[in-house]
């Protein structure tokens, strides 16, 4: 989603710390396997930069409770865009979505649920791949204003927002901590 | 930052180079897949206007265009064109500056003509070949080429043999290797390597023997067998004697050194046969890539009507 860079964001409150954040990737986890009666055929595919992360800890999550190795996967959907021309083009980092996903489940992650732009440029990249029998969506948080009719399967935790305002999610793997913080643009 | 034009080597940085050829490599896995086709540039038009004959630069721009989804115009100054009629490059230019294009890939056998284009034209123009002037995206795709497989173009011994003076081809790469840190030697009769040579910041030898052993890259130019009757050298077996790179020359390189070529051969000349077949060259490879690096800069250069922002 556009996140304002660091220098342009007036914080105003951190909505979700390390442990909500552990807690709600935990639950969601487990609402992934109970919504698919398993793990069988299950993709997990992060929607880079920060859905990357998150879907190998929902991976690892559903591989410890389950005990079984979930493939997962990060989709960069910079080329599907609708907005190449508006924002010009960004460097592009690598797909890798495990093997052959033709009648798999793929669940897309993603850290927060904007305007629903990039979940419908993250199919057109899927389906680009192959056939999957169902995609359904994750994310860890969803905050509302969508400009397109998608919803998320598993929601993190859903924030009430208005417009103007700025999510932004950090990750430990990319921003050193986890948490969730809701600011404006400066 | 690329600007709105690709005319020659000299304005890429070493960041330029770096970022178009990472997102070259990230394009090529697309590549790899069942569904090739990319919806990036949908909407947007792109014209190869040729003026000199091309397979391979012509066709991997063509796809490259068609790959991310732009449409293609295909031109070539020929007799089946509006050129055959006296038709000037200026008229030209303004012909299809007037039917929209978004891009315009130029080939010409005159030195600057992409420059004279680009100031014609609002459309972003591409350089693919002017004169003995510069080839920019055949450098680029040879240093995807040889980052491939050394990792790191910095500090690698690269040797660019052959007839220097008339090629665009080495030109380029001198540029684009020395930007990114290569050590380039220039080999080749005297009477094929310009007098401005001096001053590219290669070294110049005449001797291809003595360089082998330590040599990386071994980039050989094609004779332009055209050039036979200006008398720049005695005669083809001589040249094949001196600078062709045959099976014994091969065979003083190091294990894991690379042939490269820009194509087309004359095999046993430059090259010889088992030489372009052998596991050291890359010639395909440098095709395959091209592919890949034009799909990178056209993303890069089309991708927003503003131009890149680094």
């Amino acid at each position: 989603m556009a996140r304002a860079p660091e220098r342009d964001f007036a914080l105003k409150a951190r909505v979700m710390g390390a442990d909500d954040v552990r807690r709600a990737l935990t639950r969601v986890s487990h609402e992934i396997v109970e919504r698919n009666k398993g793990t069988d055929d299950l993709v997990i595919v992060g929607i880079r930069t920060r859905g990357a992360p998150l879907a190998d800890r929902i991976a690892t999550a559903i591989a410890g409770f389950e005990g079984v190795d979930l493939p997962s996967g990060a989709l960069d959907v910079t080329l599907y865009r609708d907005d190449v021309a508006l924002r010009g083009p960004r460097s592009l980092e690598a797909t890798t979505v495990p093997g052959d996903i033709d009648g798999r489940i793929v669940v897309l992650v993603d850290d927060v649920l904007f305007t629903g732009r990039t979940i419908r440029a993250a199919f057109d990249a899927v389906l680009d791949m192959g056939r999957p029998r169902a995609i359904r969506l994750a994310v860890l948080v969803d905050r509302g204003h969508r400009e397109l009719p998608i919803r998320a399967d598993h929601v993190g935790k859903n924030l009430p927002t208005s417009a103007e305002e700025v999510v932004q999610v950090h990750l430990e793997e990319i921003d050193g901590e986890d948490a969730v913080l809701i600011g404006e643009h400066r | 930052m690329i600007g709105k034009h690709l005319l020659s080597m000299n304005q890429l940085t070493a960041h330029d180079i770096t970022q178009i050829l990472d997102t070259a490599e990230s394009l090529r896995r697309v590549t790899d897949r069942p569904i090739k086709k990319l919806p990036t540039l949908r909407g947007r038009t792109v014209c190869n206007l040729f003026y000199e004959a091309s397979t391979r630069t012509r066709i991997s721009f063509e796809l490259a265009a068609k790959r991310l989804s732009a449409d293609v115009i295909n031109f070539s100054a020929d007799s089946r064109s509006s050129v055959a009629k006296g038709e000037s490059f200026k008229d030209t230019a303004w012909t299809l500056e007037a039917m929209g294009v978004d891009a315009i890939i130029v080939r010409h056998g005159s030195s600057g003509a992409p420059h004279q284009l680009a100031q014609w034209v609002d459309a972003h123009v591409i350089n693919a070949g002017d004169g003995a002037h510069e080839h920019p995206t055949q450098a680029l795709l040879d240093l995807f080429s040889i980052r491939e497989r050394f990792k790191e173009i910095e500090g690698l011994k690269v040797a660019i043999v052959g007839d220097i003076i008339h090629s665009r081809v080495a030109r380029s790469n001198v540029k684009g290797l020395i930007t990114m840190g290569a050590e380039v030697t220039l080999v080749g009769p005297a009477t094929l390597i310009p007098r401005e040579a001096a001053s590219w910041g290669a070294t110049i030898t005449h001797q291809l023997d003595p360089l082998l052993e330590d040599l990386d890259v071994c980039y050989l130019l094609r004779v332009q067998k055209e050039r036979q009757n200006e008398q720049l050298f005695p005669s083809l077996r001589e040249y094949a004697n001196l600078w062709g790179l045959d099976a014994r020359r091969m065979s003083k390189m190091k294990a894991d050194a690379l042939v490269m070529h820009p194509g087309p051969m004359n095999r046993g000349v430059e090259i010889a046969a088992e030489v372009s077949e052998s596991p050291r060259s890359i010639i395909l490879d440098q095709v395959a890539n091209g592919l890949a690096v034009r799909m990178s800069l056209l993303y890069l250069m089309l991708g927003s009507n503003e131009g890149i922002d680094a």
